[in-house]
């Protein structure tokens, strides 16, 4: 670790920036070009988010499961945890009570 | 000890070259993650009510995301933003390499242009749909994206005033252990807000014309 490879880094950089680029570039031409149905092309949308969330969480934020303090990692999926139950609770009871109205 | 080649915290390390200022890092770092989970939840559950009101309902016969979606612009405002947390990276990068202080402050001057660049087409944005009658009280569609796209503009900005913060303090202070970490937590905070921006992205605008 004396003398961290520069290069490496900066290529891992570029490698994680085409990957974030390509997943931004299809959703967009799902959308523009409209193949397929409207059901597929959420699909792709969701896929491609969710893809480039990884990418970025990997590559930007160098996020990973490799060998780091336990408590970082805690943090982040008790966090996600919280906000899936507050969100996903309010889409839902909201979601009911808009089909209900 | 922990091992020579662990990371003491997540993100970027500066690496065990560094001495002191990589050993601090930790909690200050730790605490700066605290912070952006807090931030998370915020713009979780602001996605969360924009959902809820994205919907004929919340829209009340007003316009509708065909009527004030203008997708070229979104995607210039992505790019944007992606290459600005490519070129903050790159920053990171020849500061952690303990390249001269001009070299970080170069490319932090280029992620800082990228980002005002950003907010200059996002104002332009809110503009145009401002001047179709689409402001946020015109319904509860209208104001769940002001509110939430609004949130995220108003990070950028406060991360466009901590790169300003950040290039004058390299230039009078060098790279000081104190201000290495300070770019190191402004680096979280610059990619957390591109992947906010995913999800801005993909569900208010690319969800909302489909």
């Amino acid at each position: 670790m004396r003398n961290p490879d520069f290069k490496a880094e900066l290529r891992a950089y570029l490698l994680g920036f085409g990957l974030a680029l390509a997943l931004t570039v299809v959703p967009f031409a799902v959308v523009v070009f409209g193949p397929g149905t409207q059901g597929l092309a959420i699909i792709l949308i969701t896929l491609c988010a969710l893809a480039q969330l990884v990418v970025q969480l990997r590559y930007f934020l160098h996020l990973d499961l490799s060998e780091q303090k336990r408590e970082d990692l805690h943090l982040v999926l008790f966090t996600v945890l919280l906000l899936g139950i507050m969100s996903i609770g309010t889409i839902w009871i909201l979601g009911n009570l808009a089909i209900r109205m | 000890m922990t091992q020579p080649n662990a990371k003491l915290h997540p993100g970027l390390n500066l690496g065990h070259h560094h001495g002191e200022a990589h050993n601090q890092a930790e909690t200050v770092v730790f605490g700066f993650w605290v912070f952006l989970m807090s931030d998370l939840i915020l713009f979780g559950l602001t996605f969360a009510s924009y959902i809820t009101l994205a919907n004929n309902m919340g829209m009340a016969s007003g316009p509708t995301p065909a009527d004030i979606i203008d997708l070229v612009n979104v995607f210039a405002q992505t790019v944007l933003l992606l290459v600005s947390s490519l070129t903050f990276g790159v920053a990171s990068l020849t500061m952690r390499h303990k390249m001269p202080a001009k070299v970080t402050i170069a490319w932090l001057g280029l992620s800082l242009v990228l980002g005002l660049a950003f907010l200059g087409l996002a104002a332009l944005d809110f503009l145009n749909m401002a001047n179709q009658g689409a402001v946020p009280s015109r319904s509860g569609y209208l104001s769940g994206l002001w509110s939430l796209v609004g949130l995220h503009a108003v990070h950028v900005t406060a991360g466009c005033f901590w790169i300003m913060i950040m290039i004058a303090q390299i230039a009078v202070l060098g790279l000081h252990p104190i201000v290495k970490s300070r770019v190191l937590r402004l680096g979280l905070f610059w990619h957390f807000l591109d992947i906010v921006w995913i999800g801005i992205f993909s569900i208010v605008y690319l969800g909302g014309l489909l």
